[in-house]
């Protein structure tokens, strides 16, 4: 009961910031980019005859460039919205009148942890939504497996917010964003070294990439969402930056869920300890 | 905190008082279950302090109440209200008296974020209230609050006792503390140095302060049948005394013997003195 009562107010309170709407506003402006850059594609592939194959490879890697830009986004926003959330309402004393209530601490933050995700989720179906609509409509492209890419890239999501959640019971608002922003850029950096190895053929670059996504799995998460959404022959190509080079295994995503899981857990049982 | 040991009777008004850093906040927050202490054990209504259960007995007023800025106090009083388990029918008939007898209902529909500090400290004694609990902590209630909010206040807290509510008071104000508690008991360095029953202490010692003329040895002599620590200076004598009843006689007594008296003033020793004696004049409130 707590539990709803929590998600229900943080849902409200996370709606309620001008960053979600600052987000939606940026992530409205990237699908009318993404509608206009593919309109004049397609006049350019019918001013030049450009033969079908091309034109569908050349959708295909706009279609996910757009998505990979939506994924960042919810990444992001995930972040800023919730890196305030635990940290900065122990540091302000509002959680004094919270956590006197009767409700265990676990239903506090957990039911926290629902609302955002909930807001997260919306935010995904509407710009990741949108981004295949305008594909579609514009290019007449569509990716494959566009539920389990949703799915991938909400996964992703939930796990920088479990680890926000969770350095968030221990460090202050700014500490916490700085620590969980350098663990995804550093996942970041892991991954397109990872991917930089289809080119170079360097197997210790696969070892690099492989240990910073055990580190911080989320870029993972996004490749194995770029393989899922790719037809087949445009994942093979080498020459594009979303190349099925190295693909993250089904181990490697269940690695991811239980990477979170683990979080959501630290973050429960240090909350449940601290003195607030 | 070092052998803090404090015990509230049932249905009492109860001020913790003690100088800045003493540790009265920190007390309340392990009583709460905020604060772990690192030994010893604490009981709240018969229960280990801090558990869910005796939450729900319990209400709480944090020293300086913030909350979601966005929220209405109709709406803050809801999640509170739901927070400890009521129904929305309860809330429904709980809220709108809730909000009129901390003089926020003119100011329902309005956002928090346009509330003074005054206002925010009624929601937040409001929010305490919401599920009428048998215990409740309030830290510095009338700390932000003008003349009138302060008798509000101590209006409230006076209600709630009269509903058989404990009330549980730190504050910096004596003089409120002083109309509004029975029992007061004053910490020092984590530890409580003494406590005492107002209801008794207002009925207590009286210092008498007599300017006058022909203050003969005799006359100070025969003052030792009402009173004690008497002094003389020039034309004025003082004494201590510990019943009203014997200020007549005394002045009697006075006039009697031929002194000309120009003044006669009995002085009750306030919980401002009281304090500074025991805490020493330096410690500051």
């Amino acid at each position: 009961m707590g539990c709803w009562t929590m998600a229900g107010i943080t849902f409200r309170e996370a709606a309620r910031k001008k960053i979600l709407w600052t987000a939606l506003l940026a992530g409205l402006a990237c699908l009318v980019l993404f509608g206009i850059a593919m309109k004049y594609q397609m006049e350019d592939f019918q001013t030049r005859a450009t033969a079908p194959f091309i034109r569908y490879q050349i959708l295909s890697a706009m279609l996910m460039l757009g998505l990979y830009t939506v994924d960042l986004l919810a990444v992001v926003v995930t972040i800023l919205t919730s890196v305030d959330t635990i940290a900065g309402e122990i540091s302000s004393g509002t959680i004094h009148a919270i956590a006197t209530k009767p409700i265990p601490r676990w239903q506090v933050l957990i039911g926290k942890w629902t609302g955002f995700a909930c807001m997260i989720a919306a935010y995904v179906a509407i710009i990741f939504g949108g981004m295949i609509a305008v594909g579609y409509w514009v290019g007449g492209v569509t990716p494959e497996n566009p539920l389990q890419g949703a799915l991938l890239v909400c996964l992703e999501c939930l796990l920088a917010l479990s680890v926000t959640f969770m350095f968030g019971t221990w460090f202050s608002t700014l500490t916490n964003g700085i620590i969980v922003l350098g663990l995804l850029g550093f996942a970041f950096m892991g991954g397109w070294l990872e991917q930089m190895s289809g080119f170079t053929e360097s197997g210790r670059l696969v070892a690099v990439g492989i240990v910073s996504s055990l580190l911080m799995p989320s870029e993972a998460i996004w490749r194995r969402a770029a393989f899922e959404m790719q037809a087949p022959l445009a994942g093979s190509l080498p020459f594009s930056p979303f190349a099925n080079v190295s693909i993250p295994s089904m181990t490697m995503i269940g690695y991811a869920g239980f990477y979170l899981l683990i979080s959501l857990v630290i973050a429960v049982y240090h909350f449940h300890l601290r003195d607030l | 905190m070092r052998n803090l040991s404090l015990e509230v009777r049932r249905g009492s008004i109860f001020g913790f008082l003690g100088p800045n850093g003493a540790g009265k906040s920190t007390s309340i927050k392990m009583l709460l279950g905020l604060v772990r202490p690192t030994s010893g054990e604490a009981f709240v209504l018969g229960s280990p302090a801090g558990g869910v259960e005796v939450r729900r007995k319990i209400g709480f007023l944090p020293e300086h109440f913030r909350f979601y800025e966005w929220l209405t106090p109709a709406e803050l009083l809801h999640l509170h209200g739901r927070l400890c388990g009521m129904s929305a029918s309860q809330l429904r008939e709980r809220v709108p008296p809730l909000l009129d007898m901390v003089g926020l209902a003119p100011h329902r529909d309005k956002h928090i974020h346009d509330f003074s500090k005054g206002m925010m400290q009624r929601i937040g004694l409001a929010q305490a209230l919401i599920h009428e609990p048998e215990l409740i902590f309030l830290d510095e209630p009338t700390s932000g609050l003008d003349p009138m909010g302060r008798r509000l206040v101590r209006d409230v807290i006076r209600s709630q006792r009269e509903r058989g509510a404990t009330v549980f008071l730190n504050s910096h104000l004596l003089g409120e503390v002083e109309v509004t508690c029975d029992h007061v008991a004053f910490i020092k360095d984590g530890e409580v140095v003494a406590s005492h029953d107002l209801r008794i202490f207002g009925q207590g010692e009286i210092r008498v302060v007599v300017r006058g003329r022909n203050f003969t040895t005799q006359v100070v002599a025969g003052l030792a049948a009402w009173g004690t620590g008497m002094n003389l200076e020039g034309e004025q004598l003082t004494f201590t005394t510990s019943s009203r009843d014997a200020l007549p006689d005394v002045l009697r007594h006075l006039v009697a013997a031929g002194s000309e008296i120009y003044e006669f003033t009995p002085e009750r020793a306030s919980l401002e003195d009281l304090f500074v004696r025991i805490m020493g004049e330096d410690r500051g409130l």
